[in-house]
């Protein structure tokens, strides 16, 4: 069996309506994981009969956007951990921790915020 | 309704090997919500890979966890081995396969001992542990180490296993098979051991798919997944099912486990008697470019590694979700409803991994 795997990249307005799809056709939420270069480059993973298709999004640091734990509740998990780590700004998630899901005494997101602040770590 | 009270359970629990923090809300004695928090072994291991060159980080990658260490090193580098394009030598395939199995095996009787001190049954803890010694010492024999091997590279493996020694570990399963079903007939046929477990957190086959469960948490409940039927190492040479039972109850969890190590016996066998002869290692030139999700069946379960490198030494991004992680949602599933009394069974019939989890 091949692991067969497709990136689709979708507009962040796009992705309530690809998850609702992904539930309807009874795929299950995988992952979410965050990786910053320019932007938030979010990749969502669903699976179904070992075949993954992930949807990703690119989102400005100030860019808010939506909560998929409505439709899969387990992306609660996931979505705090982006808040947390990266400072990904998510609304209308089931459980918000509001940046705490990572009881460490350094405050939440642990990621550089802006430039200044990227610099200064790179010193 | 009730008085609702709220009753911290954790970092520092009995039954808790590993820090973790519920927060439960009770009506009386029974469980209406808990919040999990994490955090207390956080060390930012995802991080690191902009520190380490990406053939340094398979250590830290092994690091991640002491219970399933080779295998998320093993992760790691079917993950950069498949962006690289690099076809491993198919007795390397095997001998990661072999690492692999035994380390599961290792694992479900560390948890079988954790769950027998967890229901108060001090000998059976012992009896486990003590068979999970073999195991050990297989390990310290063929890699060097107990609990870190550092024998997977990217490539292959750095050591080979003559065939004496094969020989030699099949003995030692073949013994361990006999005194193991002495022990699981315990935990299969006791009446208070069963009294604990039967009917409690219960997770239905509909709600471990919606909230995403994964391993043996998954197949207890009736789901037919095992990501080593993807075929990566050995396993698309080797025949075995994926072990499932449909109770969905913390006895089905652990029957699933237990029925697993016989499973992993059983594929351990199957390597010694197909390995091929030959290279260890294939050798590499270049810097990895590209992306890619790798997945495995760890002992608790489907972990992804996702690398994402850009043609240098350094790679852009190593994420590590593990099953631990993604059960999560699953405990706190099972928690609605249930006596405080049994949280202690429940919190550990996910077999949490909190070194995992935390990264």
């Amino acid at each position: 069996m091949v692991d067969k795997q497709t990136i689709i990249e979708v507009k962040v307005d796009e992705l309530v309506d690809k998850a609702v799809l992904m539930k309807g056709q009874g795929y299950r939420l995988v992952q979410i994981s965050c990786t910053y270069k320019e932007n938030f480059e979010i990749t969502y993973s669903f699976d179904k009969d070992y075949e993954l298709v992930h949807y990703r999004i690119h989102v400005e640091r100030d860019e808010e956007i939506l909560s998929i734990s409505q439709i899969f509740f387990s992306a609660f998990i996931y979505e705090n951990e982006l808040k947390d780590l990266f400072g990904v700004k998510i609304k209308d998630i089931a459980i918000d921790y509001e940046g705490g899901l990572y009881r460490v005494a350094k405050k939440a997101p642990f990621a550089p915020q802006n430039k200044e602040e990227e610099e200064a770590k790179h010193v | 309704m009730s008085k609702r009270t709220i009753v911290p359970f954790g970092p520092q629990h009995p039954v808790l090997p590993e820090p973790i923090h519920l927060d439960l809300v009770l009506e009386d004695e029974k469980v209406v919500e808990a919040i999990p928090s994490i955090g207390f072994v956080h060390r930012g291991l995802e991080k690191l890979v902009e520190k380490k060159e990406f053939t340094e980080y398979v250590y830290v990658a092994e690091r991640i966890c002491g219970i399933c260490s080779f295998m998320h090193g093993m992760g790691y580098c079917q993950a950069v081995e498949n962006i690289m394009g690099i076809k491993i030598p198919e007795r390397a395939e095997y001998l990661r396969t072999l690492w692999a199995e035994l380390s599961r095996i290792h694992s479900h009787l560390l948890w079988l001992g954790l769950l027998a001190d967890a229901f108060g049954f001090e000998s059976l803890f012992m009896h486990c542990w003590k068979l999970r010694e073999q195991i050990l010492d297989v390990f310290e024999s063929t890699t060097g180490g107990r609990v870190i091997f550092s024998v997977c590279k990217i490539g292959g493996v750095r050591k080979d296993i003559d065939q004496d020694t094969l020989k030699g570990i099949v003995a030692v399963i073949d013994k361990m098979q006999k005194e193991l079903k002495e022990l699981t007939d315990v935990f299969i046929e006791d009446y208070s051991v069963k009294h604990r477990l039967v009917g409690v957190g219960v997770l239905t086959k509909q709600e471990a798919h919606e909230v995403g469960a994964v391993g043996p948490m998954m197949r207890a409940s009736g789901i037919n997944q095992d990501m080593r039927k993807l075929g990566y190492a050995a396993y698309k040479y080797l025949d075995f099912e994926p072990v499932v039972e449909n109770d969905g109850d913390c006895y089905a969890r652990t029957l699933v486990r237990i029925r697993e190590i016989y499973q992993s016996m059983d594929l351990i066998r199957q390597c010694a008697a197909k390995m091929p002869e030959g290279e260890i290692e294939e050798k590499f030139k270049g810097m990895p470019s590209g992306e890619r999700f790798e997945r495995l069946e760890q002992p608790r379960g489907e972990v992804i590694y996702y690398v994402k490198a850009n043609g240098t030494k350094f790679l852009d991004r190593v994420r590590v979700r593990t099953p631990t992680f993604t059960n999560v949602p699953a405990l706190l599933k099972i928690l609605q409803g249930c006596d405080l009394a049994d949280v202690p069974m429940m919190v550990l019939t996910i077999d949490p991994c909190i070194s995992c989890t935390e990264r």
